[in-house]
């Protein structure tokens, strides 16, 4: 039997009377590419910040790499190697890209106790924080403020930042959005060879990265796994197809 | 080239140091008196910027800390002068040095208790709690006829620092500003440090923060206690100032005026709290002098800052801040 990186159980949650998860369980296997699709508001990103931590469900478990981290709280579910980006990318504006991705080395080293050394020439942050950003070819922009980035650079820097962690898997919700037909070829080729470094759960909404990527799909609408499979199974399952692809059976 | 923000630095550092001296020189004490407390108020807003600048926590309550230094100096030289043991045969001490140490145990302590319940909370309620600690001492001073109740507790003589003769004003004002400049190197140092890049991310995107696994409130724990310490050592050298430890170092009009040198001089700058000290005091003394109503006058000054110089008079004089 192959050990589980997550295993999610029966995970609810209810905003006051909508029901954003009801009973989802999913799992995500070493090296995989586990896509998450559904329509918008189906809960996608609902799910993936209860699984990251940021909200706590109502109901369900979570164990990551065999442990129950289901009563933990977002830091610790990252130090244990769980790294997560956001739908909306979430950075320190006022920073420089490099800045943003040293916090993340700094935070791996446990080290923000620190009180007196400057950051700014410390190489044991500059150097691993410039080749995460090497590789996802933010490097140019390292001195550039995070609020200056496009949309598209702004998901690459979130990326950058989870590599910088370590991860030992990858909660990605919506990589590609705003990335434009270039950058969403230059990041599937890159995810595709992400996925040995660790495995992947990735909610997304273009089709074309989803099908060529995932090992496995679920699909999720109105909080509910309505299928969930091999890429080709999803690709010619009727109900998926109604509820999400929206074609006509 | 000396970058605009290092000149505009060293000009007010040197223009502080010189006033007292020429003072001395054309024998006008009372502009040394008027330095000292322009560098011991900044030596309080450099505590709070550590808070309200680096990490965006607006406390309300920062004359709690004000106010337990300047008790703290106040009662332990009241003790000492009676020969008064405070308690388990504990002496009262004169000697700054102590008084200091003492101080800033102190509110470092009561920091940590007042962060850890106002810190679960952010925004208005993180303001009101902060404010309601700092009134809630303010009433218990005001209620204990031990320490001089509503009266407060004056110093019958100024404490005294090894080597130096603290009661003449220039050695204090020497006093007050090597600890103002020792403050302003510390507040530069955290800056620029590991703890400082988690401190300025939890003022700009705390989820950002906890996302790479670092727990926010630690980080803002450890700012506001560190912020309460330095606070508390101006309170301590204020009591000496005017030798008299006055319940208003308490109140939330002190809390305010705090926040009011932090604001005017701009958050977050290294040195924004001595212009701004330098302002308010200017104000206090030219206006004062003119009209009671002064106050009326700064609110107006502090409107214009706020609306259209949103940087502070650092963020006039030296442009925008850059964290690099
Ligand atoms: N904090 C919240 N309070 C109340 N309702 C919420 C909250 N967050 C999400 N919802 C609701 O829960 C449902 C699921 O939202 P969610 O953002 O998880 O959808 P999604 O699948 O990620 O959609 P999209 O594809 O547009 O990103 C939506 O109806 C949304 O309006
Ligand atoms: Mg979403």
């Amino acid at each position: 039997m192959v050990e589980l990186v997550l295993e999610i159980r029966e995970m609810c949650k209810s905003f006051g009377a909508l029901k954003a998860t009801d009973g989802v369980s999913l799992d995500l296997r070493p090296s995989e590419i586990h896509a998450l699709i559904g329509p918008n508001g189906a809960g996608k990103s609902t799910l993936m910040h209860q699984i990251s931590g940021s909200i706590r469900q109502d109901s369900g478990t979570i164990r990551f790499l065999g442990e129950d981290i289901t009563a933990l709280g977002m830091p610790e579910r990252v130090r244990l190697g769980l790294g997560r980006s956001f739908q909306i990318s979430s950075l320190v504006p006022e920073f420089s890209v490099l800045r943003n991705v040293m916090l993340a080395i700094q935070a791996r080293q446990g080290s923000s106790f620190r009180f007196f050394r400057p950051v700014l020439n410390d190489k044991s942050l500059t150097e691993p924080a410039m080749s995460a950003l090497e590789r996802v070819g933010l490097a140019k922009r390292a001195n550039f403020l995070a609020a200056e980035l496009s949309h598209g650079e702004r998901r690459q820097l979130e990326i950058a930042i989870v590599l910088a962690l370590g991860s030992k898997a990858f909660l990605f919700d919506e990589p590609m959005a705003g990335m434009g037909p270039e950058g969403s070829k230059a990041l599937t080729a890159f995810l595709d060879g992400l996925r040995n470094e660790a495995p992947i759960l990735l909610v997304e909404h273009d089709m074309d990265a989803v099908f060529a990527l995932a090992d496995r799909i679920s699909v999720l609408v109105y909080g509910r796994i309505i299928a969930s499979g091999k890429v080709a199974d999803i690709r010619n399952d009727a109900e998926v197809r109604r509820a999400y692809l929206g074609e006509p059976v | 080239m000396m970058p605009r923000e290092t000149l505009v630095n060293t000009v007010l550092a040197l223009l502080l140091l010189a006033i007292p001296l020429v003072a001395v020189a054309i024998d006008e004490p009372f502009y040394v008196t008027l330095s000292t407390r322009i560098a011991i108020l900044a030596l309080a807003a450099v505590g709070l910027n550590i808070a309200l600048g680096l990490g965006g926590l607006v406390s309300f309550g920062h004359a709690a800390f004000f106010g337990i230094g300047g008790y703290t100096a106040a009662i332990l030289a009241t003790h000492a002068f009676n020969a008064e043991p405070l308690f388990f045969g504990l002496e009262g001490t004169t000697s700054m040095p102590w008084i200091w140490l003492v101080a800033m145990v102190i509110c470092g302590l009561m920091a940590l208790f007042i962060g850890l319940i106002s810190l679960r909370t952010s925004g208005v309620y993180f303001i009101m709690i902060t404010l309601a600690f700092a009134q809630m001492i303010y009433y218990f001073a005001i209620s204990w006829p031990a320490y001089g109740g509503e009266d407060g507790l004056s110093l019958s003589v100024r404490n005294t620092f090894p080597l130096l003769s603290t009661a003449k004003p220039l050695p204090f004002f020497v006093v007050c500003y090597t600890m103002l400049l020792a403050a302003m190197v510390l507040f530069s140092l955290i800056r620029g440090s590991r703890f400082g890049a988690a401190l300025q991310t939890a003022r700009q995107n705390e989820t950002r923060l906890a996302a790479v696994g670092i727990v926010p409130l630690n980080i803002k724990l450890a700012a506001f206690v560190i912020s309460a310490i330095v606070t508390g050592l101006a309170g301590a050298l204020f009591a000496d100032l005017n030798r008299f430890a006055s319940p208003s170092m308490l109140s939330w009009h002190m809390s305010g005026e705090l926040i009011v040198l932090v604001i005017l001089g701009g958050k977050g700058r290294l040195f924004g709290p001595l212009a701004g000290a330098m302002l308010y005091v200017m104000f206090e003394y030219t206006l004062g002098g003119i009209t009671e109503r002064w106050q009326f006058f700064l609110g107006l000054i502090l409107l214009g800052v706020v609306l259209f110089i949103r940087g502070g008079l650092l963020g006039l004089l030296a442009g925008k801040a850059r964290y690099g």
